[in-house]
C-alpha cells in the first residue's frame, strides 16, 4: 500500500515536471511568434487607433513587460487555479476549453475507439495467416492509409460524401441558425459521422500494422505451435492467444496515439468547420491568444500523460508478469 | 499399433540467392509402438528426435519434405488423419515450458487443451486430469510463471492427457527437473501407459528411461539404430547389436563409465 502511495507520489512530481517544460516550451514559442496580440486583436480597426490607446491595451494585458515577467505572472495565477481571459472569445479561459472540449469530445472518442477496436481487428485477421489473402489485402490498405495526409482524406471525404452523394452535412455540429440545445441527438451524430470516420482513420494503419507484427510472432512462437499439436485450428489461436498477446503492442499505441489523435483532431475540424478543441487551437495561435493557447497546451499535455498512466495501469491487466513487478 | 517405416526428412534451403538444395536430417527411422507401451527413443541432443515427433503429429516446419510411411492401427496416417486426430487421439507433451501460454492461467489452459480434445465438459475434464498429478486448488489457478518447473510440466501433461489421448508423444518431459520430480513424471508415464495408452517417451536420459520403459530405440546421427527390450541394457551390453548403443550403455556412470575405445569411437564419428 505504501508502495502504492510512493508510486503514485513519483508519477505525480513526474506529470507536474512534464507540465511545467511544457508550458515553458509553449510560452518560448509564442514570444518567438511574428504575431503581435495587439495587432492580431485589433484586426482592419488597426488604422482607427492611436498608438497612444494600442500602448494602452498593451499595458492593460501586460504584454509590454519583458517575457520573464509575463511568465512569472500567469504561472501565479494558475497557482490561483485562475487560467486567464481569453482574447480571442472574450470569455474566461477555463470555460473556452471546457466547452469547446465537450464538443470534441465525442468526435474524439468515437475516432479513438473506433480506430483502436477496427485496427485491432484487422491485425488480428491479417495475422492469422501470413501472406494469405486477407493479409495481403489488408496490409495494402494499412500501407496506403499510412502514407494519406489526414486533412486531404478529410478534404477527399467532404468532397465524395457530402458534396457528391448528399449523404452527410458540409459542415459544422449541427445546421446553421439551430443553437446547441436544440439539437436532436440523430442530427448531432449526422454531422459527427464524417469527421469522425476520418479522423479514426488515421490510427488504424499504425494499430494494425503492430498488431499484426505481433501476431506474426505469436503464430510461429511453440506456445502456437503446441495449441496446434492440441487440435486448435489457427482462428482459434489466433483469437485465443493471439489476441491476448497482441492486446500489449495494441494498447501501447492506442493511448500513445491521444496526441497525435488532438493534432488529427485540428486539422479534421478546420476542414470539417467542427466547432471543438482543435477549431480553438488553430483561432488561439492565429491571433496569439496566449492564456488560451497554453491553457490548451497543458490541457492537451495532461490529457496524454493521464491516458498513458492508464495504459500502464491496463498492461498489468492484460499480462500477469508484470503485476508484481509494481507490487 | 502407431508405425514409423523408413521415415526422411529433409530441409530445403536456399544457398545464396537461388540455389536451393535440401539437407536431409532424418534417414531410415522405423519403429512401432503399441497400445499399453512405454517406448523410449534415447539419443543425444540434435540427433533429430525432436523433429520426428513433430513429424508423428503432422507439424512440421513449412520447408521440410517428409518421405516414408506413417500408420496408425493399420490405415495410413496422412495429413488429413493427423489434423482429424491431433489432441484428440494423438497428444503431444512439448520440450519446452515456453509451449505454456504465460497469459492465461493454468487450468484454462488445460480447460481449453480438453475442449481442443472433445471433451463434453471441458472444465470437468481439466480438473480431473491436473488432480490426478496432484495439481489442485490455489496451484491449478496459477499463471505460468509462478509455477515451479515440476509443476509447470505437471501442467503440460495434464494439457496431454485432459483430452483421452490414446497416442501420448513426450519430447523430453523430465528434463530440468530435480530427481523427486523427474521420477514422479516419468512413474506417470508409465501409469498411463499401464491404463492401455501408447506412450512414446523421447529422452537423452537413458539412464533413468530404463527404469519405467518396456523398449527402447536408439537414436543417432538421424536415424534409428536398433530397438532393444530395456532389459537387454545390461551387464556389459553384449544384448545390444549395435556399437552405439553398446558405448551409450556403458558410457553410464553405474557400468564401466566407459570411454568409447578407439576403434569405436571412429565408427561412431
Amino acid at each position: 500500500m505504501t508502495c502504492l502511495i510512493a508510486a503514485l507520489g513519483r508519477r505525480l512530481l513526474r506529470l507536474i515536471a512534464v507540465l511545467g517544460i511544457v508550458a515553458l516550451a509553449a510560452f518560448g514559442l509564442m514570444q518567438a511568434s511574428p504575431v503581435d496580440p495587439v495587432d492580431a486583436y485589433l484586426g482592419p480597426q488597426l488604422a482607427q487607433v492611436s498608438p497612444e490607446q494600442r500602448a494602452l491595451i498593451a499595458e492593460r494585458w501586460g504584454v509590454d513587460q519583458p517575457a520573464v515577467q509575463q511568465f512569472r505572472l500567469w504561472l501565479g495565477n494558475l497557482m490561483r487555479g485562475e487560467l486567464g481571459w481569453s482574447r480571442v472569445y472574450n470569455a474566461p479561459v477555463g470555460e473556452v476549453i471546457g466547452s469547446r472540449f465537450l464538443a470534441s469530445l465525442p468526435l474524439l472518442a468515437s475516432a479513438w475507439l473506433g480506430a483502436t477496436l477496427f485496427g485491432f481487428i484487422l491485425g488480428v485477421v491479417a495475422g492469422t495467416r501470413e501472406d494469405g489473402w486477407a493479409d495481403r489485402w489488408i496490409r495494402r490498405y494499412a500501407y496506403t492509409l499510412a502514407s494519406t495526409p489526414t486533412f486531404w482524406l478529410a478534404i477527399l471525404a467532404l468532397l465524395l460524401f457530402s458534396v457528391t452523394l448528399g449523404w452527410t452535412p458540409v459542415c459544422c455540429a449541427g445546421p446553421a441558425g439551430v443553437t446547441r440545445d436544440e439539437l436532436g441527438l440523430a442530427t448531432r451524430l449526422h454531422h459527427l459521422l464524417l469527421p469522425a470516420l476520418t479522423l479514426s482513420l488515421l490510427g488504424v494503419a499504425q494499430i494494425t500494422l503492430h498488431t499484426r507484427a505481433r501476431m506474426l510472432e505469436l503464430m510461429r512462437s511453440e506456445i502456437a505451435l503446441h495449441a496446434f499439436a492440441q487440435g486448435a485450428s489457427r482462428r482459434e489461436v489466433a483469437w485465443r492467444h493471439g489476441a491476448r498477446h497482441a492486446c500489449l503492442p495494441a494498447l501501447t499505441l492506442a493511448f500513445a496515439s491521444l496526441g497525435e489523435l488532438f493534432g488529427g483532431a485540428i486539422l479534421v475540424e478546420q476542414v470539417f468547420a467542427y466547432p471543438g478543441l482543435g477549431r480553438a487551437t488553430v483561432e488561439a495561435g492565429l491571433r496569439s491568444d496566449v492564456p488560451l493557447l497554453l491553457a490548451i497546451a497543458l490541457f492537451t499535455a495532461l490529457f496524454v500523460s493521464l491516458g498513458n498512466a492508464l495504459a500502464d495501469g491496463l498492461y498489468r491487466l492484460v499480462d500477469p508478469r508484470l503485476r508484481e513487478v509494481y507490487q | 499399433m502407431l508405425e514409423i517405416r523408413q521415415l526422411a526428412l529433409d530441409f530445403l534451403r536456399y544457398r545464396g540467392l537461388w540455389r536451393r538444395e535440401t539437407v536431409t536430417c532424418l534417414h531410415n527411422v522405423s519403429l512401432t509402438l503399441a497400445r499399453g507401451e512405454l517406448h523410449a527413443v534415447v539419443g543425444a541432443s540434435g540427433a533429430g528426435k525432436s523433429l520426428m515427433a513433430q513429424a508423428l503429429i503432422g507439424l512440421l516446419p513449412g520447408n521440410t519434405r517428409r518421405r516414408g510411411e506413417l500408420w496408425l492401427d493399420g490405415e495410413p496416417l496422412d495429413a488429413a488423419r493427423q489434423a482429424a486426430l491431433r489432441g484428440k487421439r494423438l497428444a503431444l507433451i512439448p520440450q519446452s515450458l515456453a509451449a505454456l501460454d504465460p497469459l492465461v492461467r493454468s487450468h484454462r489452459q488445460v480447460a481449453w487443451a480438453a475442449q481442443r480434445g472433445g471433451a463434453a465438459a471441458p472444465w470437468a475434464a481439466a480438473e480431473r486430469a491436473m488432480a490426478q498429478l496432484g495439481l489442485v486448488g490455489d496451484s491449478a489457478r496459477r499463471y505460468p510463471h509462478q509455477l515451479s518447473g515440476g509443476m509447470a510440466r505437471r501442467v503440460l501433461l495434464a494439457m496431454a492427457t485432459a483430452g483421452d489421448a490414446e497416442w501420448l508423444i513426450a519430447d523430453e518431459p523430465s528434463v530440468g527437473l530435480d530427481p523427486q520430480h523427474r521420477d514422479g513424471v516419468l512413474d506417470q508415464l508409465r501409469r498411463l501407459a499401464d491404463t492401455g495408452k501408447g506412450v512414446l517417451l523421447i529422452t537423452h536420459d537413458l539412464r533413468h528411461a530404463l527404469r519405467v520403459a518396456d523398449r527402447v530405440t536408439v537414436f543417432h546421427a538421424g536415424t534409428t539404430l536398433e530397438t532393444a527390450p530395456a532389459r537387454a541394457f545390461h551387464g556389459r551390453g553384449e544384448a545390444l547389436a549395435s556399437d552405439y548403443a553398446r558405448a551409450l550403455w556403458r558410457a553410464l556412470p553405474d557400468n564401466d563409465f566407459a570411454r568409447p575405445a578407439a576403434r569405436e569411437a571412429a565408427q561412431l564419428a
